[in-house]
């Protein structure tokens, strides 16, 4: 099937801004899919509120677009009552770590078969670029005229200490690692994370003087390296990309399977 | 009748009617005076190959119960005071998306943490109007073990036939207190399944498009038809759109769903009424103590009657009314400060002549107490 066949043409155009990193990972994602074969059919996306969110609208699968952080918990009620589908969960970084950060952190300690991708432009893009718990000491924004004074952490490490079983993490700049990683975290059984850095020109790039979207991606290509790179070694404030973790553990419908047999065998 | 005969908790003759009404999907948190409903079902839905999760708090619970719903499965959740306080959000998106579920609230005293272990009727209003925006909404209740089971049973027909949520409102009473329960047989409560879109794969689908009687035959996620649920006003296709005719097409779909079939969903039990001089309109448990009053007062030819609300939203204002019309009083018996109250003087002739008789202490209101505000209200003094 090609790429184009897994998008509703009748919801384009999208209402994100020029520059947005958010297409190249609906592209990105997309292209995933389409390597993987997956039968439109067989994808539940479910997202919460915000820029991110509308991803949801413009794929042709079983598509739920929910409330603000609230995208995991209904995704847990489709993935337990119906294992067979597979679930992907966008989400924007408010969205997934402020608001929803307990379903965030529940979720991966559940280690329940869903892919959740958060697609990371360190503001509120939606509602005109206010501060987000991943905007970062001393950066600006119109609820930070001062300065930020809050800081922000790292998604990955987040996602690893609660125990999600796939970790990611790429750039809007390296789209093919966008498709490869998101490709892996579908096949991974277990809760996977994909951290992606999507540029917000809008906001948070005019707020902080970062440039042009052009410029944002280009500092994504500079700002990252590999994981274990020797460049790490040498520059500790680089961020690294791919893959953290990666590992087999017991997934949360596979484990309540069992609780059925137990329960019907009366122990 | 059955032979079947258990003797539980108020809650647990919950479960028992929500596993007979055909649940298979339940996401709850922790609560008092609720819990036992979560602890029962995580007995129970794995037994028939159901599904149980305890969710990370009351939000989540409603959320995933969403999610399961539209899969097809018939699903509840269960919770108390604060609880019902967090799923308001969630609730008015199910409310939005047109999504079957059952919310149990067994009430306790409020506001915030409140008095969680003892008796309150507080939460009437909220389960009106406790999520934001223009709505309706479904809520029943009950006062004893055997119509808990039936009017559980019911609230899943209601939920399927409309697609709503639904609003089970018991009190700590009726969720603790044990009694009889007589286990119907299958069959003999009649249940109502979701209804199926008939329109084949591959056909222009339109999820959101109501059938001229108002009702929605959506297709099961993960079925042939993929669409897209949203809380946002949405048109046919389920697609977000602030077209002032789509907006205001579709809010009139949902208010006018349950309110156009308001007689339809009223369930009331009455005693005496015929003759009454004096109308006890009461639910849930305090309905027990209303209709003490009414049957010892009878024999020694006092005229009262006892009017027991199982439906109290959408408020049965004609029924009310009418049962009210030849009535010298009106007492409305309930553990709050007059929710209940509100619209019973809404809806009768002669609001001046309906009055109140509550406890707002936490202890469950009893006979006598309602007889010594009867006497005051029938200037009789205490």
């Amino acid at each position: 099937m090609a790429v184009k066949d897994y998008i509703r043409e009748r919801f384009f155009p999208h209402l994100w801004c020029p520059g947005c990193g958010h297409g190249i990972v609906l592209n990105g994602l997309l292209r995933a899919v389409e390597k993987l074969g997956m039968s439109k059919n067989e994808i539940v996306m479910v997202s919460g509120i915000g820029c991110s969110s509308r991803i949801s609208g413009y794929v042709d699968f079983h598509t739920l677009h929910t409330l603000h952080g609230r995208a995991l918990a209904f995704a847990t009620g489709v993935k337990l009552s119906r294992p067979e589908l597979n679930l992907i969960v966008p989400m924007g970084d408010g969205d997934a770590l402020a608001i929803g950060g307990n379903h965030f952190i529940h979720a991966a300690r559940r280690n329940i078969d869903m892919t959740a991708i958060v697609m990371n432009n360190r503001t509120y893009g939606m509602t005109g670029g206010q501060y987000s718990p991943l905007s970062g000491y001393g950066t600006s924004a119109t609820t930070a005229p001062y300065t930020n004074i809050d800081h922000d952490f790292d998604v990955a490490q987040l996602a690893v200490a609660a125990g999600a079983t796939f970790v990611a993490r790429t750039t809007t700049y390296h789209v093919h690692q966008i498709s490869e990683l998101i490709q892996r975290a579908i096949l991974h059984e277990g809760f996977s994370v994909v951290e992606i850095m999507s540029q917000c020109p809008t906001y948070f790039g005019r707020k902080n003087r970062v440039g042009s979207a052009v410029d944002m991606m280009e500092q994504y290509k500079t700002d990252t390296t590999p994981i274990g790179s020797k460049a790490k070694k040498e520059n500790p404030a680089l961020i690294e990309r791919g893959v953290f973790v990666e590992k087999e553990l017991p997934e949360y419908c596979n484990e309540y399977n069992r609780i059925i047999e137990r329960a019907m065998k009366g122990r | 009748m059955s032979s079947h005969i258990k003797f539980l908790q108020g809650n647990e003759a919950c479960v028992e009617g929500a596993l007979y009404a055909g649940l298979d999907f339940f996401a709850g948190y922790p609560i008092t005076p609720s819990t036992e409903v979560s602890e029962q079902l995580s007995i129970r839905l794995p037994q028939k190959g159901g599904k149980f999760i305890q969710m990370e708090d009351e939000i989540a619970s409603m959320g995933a119960i969403i999610g399961a719903s539209l899969t097809g499965h018939k699903v509840m959740t269960a919770t108390s005071g604060p609880g019902f306080s967090l799923m308001q959000e969630a609730l008015g998106y199910a409310i939005m998306a047109e999504i079957p579920c059952v919310i149990v609230n067994v009430q306790r005293g409020g506001p915030s943490t409140g008095n969680p272990t003892h008796v309150s009727q507080g939460d009437v209003n909220q389960a009106r109007w406790g999520t934001h925006g223009d709505h309706a909404i479904v809520t029943m209740t009950a006062s004893n073990n055997q119509d808990v089971f039936a009017i559980t049973v019911d609230a899943f027909n209601i939920a399927e036939t409309y697609r709503t949520p639904v609003i089970l409102l018991f009190d700590e009473v009726v969720g603790h207190m044990r009694e009889r329960l007589i286990m119907p047989e299958p069959g003999e409560i009649p249940l109502v399944e979701r209804l199926k879109t008939s329109v084949k794969g591959g056909v222009d689908y339109h999820p959101y498009l109501p059938r001229e009687d108002g009702r929605l035959p959506m297709s099961d996620f993960g079925g042939v038809h993929r669409y897209n649920v949203t809380g946002l006003f949405h048109d046919m296709w389920g697609f977000p759109s602030n077209n002032p005719e789509v907006v205001h097409g579709l809010m009139r779909h949902l208010v006018d769903k349950i309110e156009n079939n308001v007689n339809q969903i009223a369930r009331y039990k009455e005693f005496y009424l015929e003759d009454a001089e004096c109308v006890l309109i009461s639910y849930g448990s305090s309905a027990r103590a209303a209709r003490h009053v009414v049957e010892s007062r009878r024999p020694r030819g006092e005229r009262f009657g006892l009017l027991e609300l199982q439906t109290l939203w959408p408020f049965p204002e004609s029924i009310v009314r009418e049962k009210c019309a030849d009535a010298k009083f009106v007492v409305v018996v309930e553990m709050n400060m007059g929710q209940v109250l509100q619209s019973v003087k809404a809806a009768v002739n002669e609001p001046e002549k309906v009055f109140l008789a509550n406890r707002i202490d936490g202890v469950f209101i009893t006979d006598a107490d309602i007889r010594n505000i009867l006497r005051l209200i029938r200037g009789k003094g205490v």
